[in-house]
């Protein structure tokens, strides 16, 4: 490749709102359910039916249009964006074009090595599609209208970044700030946050932006890096033959690792968008955006902050801790129980980042309570446990929330401190171990860990690691 | 007639609009177009410049819900006239991807 | 006196006398409609079964005396485009012939509450479009007067039906006329609410920002009667207004109407939106509380029949020179001026003045309606409900053969205008000037309610035409909704009363239009007009009965 190219990335992104019903109708949002079940004429398009504005969508759309650094528009509308498709019960989508909520906003984001500024154009509410499945049998398609009129925000950034880490950085970064917010629980996976790529390349150093291609069907961060780097290369390749880029709408296949354009005869792409009749604008005034302002949660810089001043734990635990709201709850919840915040942020940075790498989860998925971490703190710092018994109870607090203190006591797992005990256990070790006790003796350093073992096994583990070696050795040394 | 429209643009808004018109129905239409825009251009005598447009005609806003759940389960109602369905579906011909 | 020729305030009457039971008024008029309705046509179903259980239903509830109100067992038609629960409701139209709704429209709810008796549903211009109800799939329905003209349109077979004795009172819907125009051509009285008076849950809608529910009855004191019951607030939708929250500025002409005093804000002062702030909004952050509505039990903005009073004095009348000159009927000419001369001898004082914009109207109503109408229609695709056709290669194709099968002519050519107007390159030249023009003619109208009470207009430029001499020429049928496209663009209240017959024999119907949410005066004036035709012994009103009927 003779010439170099840089590429131009924007991105629209839609979240799924945490509402407890849908944008126009009082239908559950819940996940799951019987095909339909979760319908009713609004969402369904009946003849007859009509919208009615969810409140509660409003407001989180405000809450992250502020957190976005947008400006709220004073007056918005809705407005309908007219296509035919099956998974669009009405043929046409009520969504926002002339009047967003939100526009002229930026989150900032670090990659490659600095801070940089993701401009955002505009912000909109509007109501989400109903599912289509492929019904192999009879080659048909089948329409499931649970999902029709669950609330989203589009977020349409303007074409700031150049790279799949970039993109990455803005995508966390938003669904940092919008979890923080508790808006949306933000799962690429399970779509209820979902990025379109619009994407185009130019040589290096020119003026005007290339043409671009929008690329759908990206359902995790892996298969955005994939598909940036798949549409970048192809882009470029056909610049190189000596061929244009068409703008068009492109299907990610992330098992193919190939895009496929979505054109067709019938796909005008002229959505005749114009006000809906059948909803009223939305006034906010400053009051309104004062209330959603005071209500904003601390974000995480702030956290970060108060943290250095207040915990005294490391800058990069603090990081790693306050990069999920969930967890960092969890840590201020515990700390505050137990009042060892340093104790509390090593069971997160160790243990809990352990487990929930072996099981592939996010820190978003952290069952357990604080309280019971809170617990089993106190049972370490009071010497109730040994480490390695509150290893192993801690593992049944992430994974079934037990309570720690009814559990060592169920199973008897407390230390012994009954120093006769551990001192007839250790008589036996010794006598049992001649050749042990004779390497040791020898000034082989390494053969007390073997005598260590032992003795806590003939505890059952239940002995102060600590002392079971300082005990030992005197013995060792005295009986010499 | 002052409006021309095209064949084009009869096919383009029978693919906006979802209809398939036969030979003579396009015919028709194009007249009927024609004809009607004629006449909706006597609006433009009206100078409108510093109109705002009306789409409400009270200036009422703000009509919100409360966001709580009070549906049950409408997958009955919901398929009650379907022309097609099967497993609690709307069944459609196949979609594209 | 024959049941089927009494009124529904009447039967309402008589049947809490005791002096009828609901069974036999019901039965009565499903043996007119054996004798008329080959005839007449008015009906697309008429529910047999259904409504003698009702009957007994709401007779029992009479009885025990948990229904009082004076609709409590009376027969009502509804319009074929209301939504009733498990009763097909078609619009007319083939794409629809066995939708059985899951739910029923709130103002039929309303009705039912009141303890009416529906009886079946009536034909209509398909989608509500048209003027003649030729466009029903189901078939034309004929004018009750003379059997080879037209009933009007688009709710001809709620009029015919009341025209024809076949129920004492009906629902229609106005987007542009409907009501009121098939009540001219058919000598009943039909009424237009203020738009957001009546909830359109329920109603499919042609021109949602258009589209209004009322009453069409034999007289005044039955369409003030059924408003009274048909009109709420109803938080289903967002464009219903709680009207017990807007009270009327008579005494205040360059206020117009505006909200109580917590708000004190006007509605004639903030109608352009974009302004909003300085709209009608109550909470700093809410606006208007539409939730307190305490208002179906009549109360503030819900009590009509109180304007029932026959006294004209002094009420300032306005009749626009623009709706008196080319094009209106010489004979309708005729009528409605004796009308308004009348009217003046009571003591009212009539005044002409120029409106201005008139014919600007249509266009601009035809732009916003089929616009509309384009997107409303969309939904109706073969796959939800209704009509698919039969054979189809693939998911478009399957689209378009059911949409090309199953409209008609008049609905796919709206569709297609409006499709056309909103493409893209064309929004801002047609929708959003039409926009602008619905504007100005608000405007218009709040310059002329500054200075009057109510203004006259005919209800169509002519009595009812001959079936099949309007579907010709498109543009000449538009043409006839010249004088009443403009109060839905408007959204303001219009009643069109009978004034006479002309030299063949078909009623000629005249409009009182009324400022937004004044009603009540176009109720009184209508009322008045009504009594003194009546004593007059011109043939209108009460005094077409009940030798208007066929037999």
């Amino acid at each position: 490749m003779a010439r170099r190219y840089d590429t131009v990335i924007g991105l629209e992104v839609h979240v799924e709102l945490a509402t407890k019903t849908k944008i126009f109708c009082s239908c559950s949002t819940e996940f799951g359910g019987a095909p339909n079940s979760h319908t009713c004429p609004v969402c369904t398009g009946m003849p007859g039916a009509l919208p009615v504005l969810n409140r509660q969508v409003v407001e989180y759309a405000l809450a992250i249009g502020l957190a976005a650094n947008c400006e709220i528009s004073r007056v918005c509308k809705f407005d309908r964006k007219n296509y035919f498709y099956p998974d669009n019960p009405q043929n046409y989508q009520i969504s926002q074009l002339y009047l967003p909520i939100a526009a002229n906003g930026f989150v900032e984001i670090e990659a490659g090595g600095g801070k940089k500024r993701v401009r955002i154009h505009e912000m909109h509410m509007e109501e989400d599609a109903g599912k289509l499945i492929h019904d192999e049998w009879d080659d048909t398609s089948l329409v499931d209208f649970n999902r029709s009129g669950v609330p989203l925000v589009e977020i349409v950034s303007e074409p700031d970044m150049c790279s799949a880490e970039e993109v990455i950085a803005y995508l966390e970064k938003l669904r940092m700030i919008i979890q923080y917010l508790g808006a949306s629980d933000c799962k690429l996976e399970e779509g209820s946050m979902r990025a379109d790529v619009n994407l185009s390349v130019r040589e290096a150093g020119a003026e005007s932006l290339g043409t671009r291609t929008e690329m759908k069907n990206l359902n995790s961060f892996k298969a955005i890096a994939r598909a940036i780097e798949a549409e970048r290369m192809r882009q470029i390749e056909l610049l190189e033959a000596g061929k244009e880029v068409i703008q068009e709408t492109r299907r990610w296949d992330d098992n193919k690792e190939v895009s496929f354009a979505m054109r067709s005869k019938e796909d005008a792409q002229d959505y005749r968008y114009f006000p809906d009749p059948d909803l009223v604008p939305i006034v906010i005034s400053d009051q309104w955006i004062e209330q959603i302002r005071a209500r904003q949660p601390e974000f995480r810089t702030e956290k970060l902050e108060r943290y250095r001043r207040v915990f005294d734990i490391p800058q990069y635990d603090a990081e790693i801790i306050t990069a999920s709201k969930h967890m960092a709850d969890i840590f201020e919840a515990a700390s505050a129980i137990c009042g060892k915040p340093k104790k509390v942020s090593n069971w997160l940075m160790v243990e809990t980042l352990r487990l929930l790498k072996e099981r592939n989860m996010e820190p978003e998925e952290i069952a357990f309570s604080p309280e019971n971490l809170a617990k089993l703190v106190e049972l370490t710092e009071g010497k109730a446990i040994n480490s390695s018994v509150a290893k192993d109870v801690f593992e049944r607090i992430f994974l079934e929330d037990v309570d720690p203190v009814v559990y060592v006591d169920e199973h008897g797992l407390r230390m012994v401190h009954d120093e006769g005990e551990l001192e007839g256990a250790l008589k036996c070790v010794i006598r049992e171990n001649p050749q042990a006790v004779f390497d040791y003796r020898s000034g082989k350093e390494k053969a007390l860990g073997a005598l260590v073992g032992q003795t806590m096994k003939a505890m059952k583990g239940k002995a102060d690691p600590g002392l079971v070696n300082r005990k030992l050795r005197e013995m060792l040394s005295a009986d010499k | 007639m002052k409006n021309k429209i095209s064949d084009e643009t009869i096919e383009y808004v029978g693919i906006l609009a979802k209809l398939e018109l036969s030979c003579e129905e396009k015919e028709n239409a194009k007249a009927d177009m024609e004809k009607m825009l004629d006449y909706i251009d006597i609006l433009n005598e009206l100078d409108t410049e510093d109109v705002a447009p009306l789409s409400h005609v009270f200036p009422v806003n703000n009509v919100f819900r409360e966001d709580a759940v009070s549906q049950r389960d409408g997958s009955e109602d919901t398929l009650g006239n379907a022309p097609l369905s099967k497993s609690g579906c709307f069944k459609v011909p196949k979609t594209i991807g | 006196m024959d049941i089927t020729s009494m009124t529904a305030v009447e039967l309402g009457k008589s049947i809490k006398e005791g002096k009828l039971s609901v069974a036999e008024v019901v039965s009565a008029f499903l043996r007119r409609m054996d004798m008329v309705e080959k005839d007449v046509r008015g009906f697309v179903t008429i529910d047999r079964e259904g409504v003698l259980l009702r009957a007994k239903e709401v007779q029992k509830l009479i009885d025990e005396g948990k229904l009082k109100g004076p609709l409590a067992g009376v027969p009502v038609a509804v319009k074929d485009n209301l939504c009733t629960k498990g009763l097909r409701t078609t619009c007319g139209s083939k794409i629809l012939e066995d939708f059985k709704p899951a739910f029923t429209a709130e103002a039929v709810r309303n009705l039912e509450k009141a303890g009416a008796v529906i009886i079946g549903k009536t034909n209509m211009d398909e989608f509500a479009m048209g003027s003649t109800t030729e466009t029903s799939f189901f078939g034309a329905a004929r004018n009750p007067w003379n059997l080879e003209h037209v009933p009007g349109g688009s709710s001809g077979g709620s009029c015919a039906a009341v025209a024809a004795c076949e129920c004492p009172f009906a629902l229609g819907t106005d987007t542009g006329g409907s009501i009121r125009q098939p009540s001219s051509f058919c000598g009943v009285v039909g009424l237009k609410p203020t738009y957001g008076t009546v909830s359109r849950y329920g109603l499919i809608a042609y021109g949602s920002s258009l589209d209004q529910i009322g009453p069409i009855a034999k007289d005044v004191t039955d369409c003030a009667a059924a408003l009274e019951v048909l009109a709420s607030y109803d938080s289903k939708d967002s464009t219903s207004i709680d009207r017990s929250r807007v009270s009327a500025f008579s005494a205040r002409p360059d206020r117009g109407v505006s909200l109580d005093e917590e708000s004190g804000l006007s509605l004639s002062e903030g109608h352009a939106f974009d302004r909003g702030v300085s709209g009608v909004s109550l909470d700093e952050e809410s606006g208007l509380s539409l939730s307190e509505g305490h208002a179906l039990d009549g109360g503030e903005g819900y009590d009509f029949m109180s304007a029932l009073v026959n006294d004209v004095r002094g009420m300032r009348i306005g009749i626009p020179r623009d709706y008196f000159g080319d094009g209106l009927d010489r004979e309708v000419k005729e009528r409605i001026l004796a009308a308004i001369k009348a009217l003046k001898d009571r003591g009212a004082m009539v005044e002409e003045f120029d409106l201005s914009l008139v014919r600007y109207a249509i266009p601009a109503y035809y732009v916003i309606a089929s616009a509309e109408a384009s997107s409303n229609l969309s939904r109706f695709d073969g796959v939800k409900y209704g009509y698919r056709a039969g054979e189809y290669e693939g998911l478009h194709n399957m689209y378009k053969r059911t949409r090309q099968e199953g409209f008609g002519a008049e609905v796919k050519r709206r569709i297609m205008l409006g499709s056309f107007v909103l493409s893209s390159g064309y929004y801002d030249a047609y929708y959003l000037k039409a926009l602008k023009v619905k504007a100005l003619i608000k405007e218009a109208f709040d310059r002329a309610f500054a200075r009057f009470d109510v203004i006259i207009a005919p209800a169509a430029p002519t009595t009812a035409p001959k079936l099949g001499e309007s579907l010709r020429d498109p543009i000449k049928m538009y043409l006839g909704d010249i004088y009443t496209v403009s109060v839905n663009l408007a959204g303001l209240p219009g009643i069109s009363v009978p004034v006479g017959t002309d030299s063949k024999g078909l009623p000629v119907g005249m409009q009182f239009i009324g400022n937004c949410f004044e009603e009540n005066k176009i109720i009184r004036a209508a009322f008045s007009l009504e009594q003194t035709l009546a004593d007059m012994g011109v043939k209108g009103g009460k005094a077409l009965w009940p030798e208007g009927m066929i037999r």
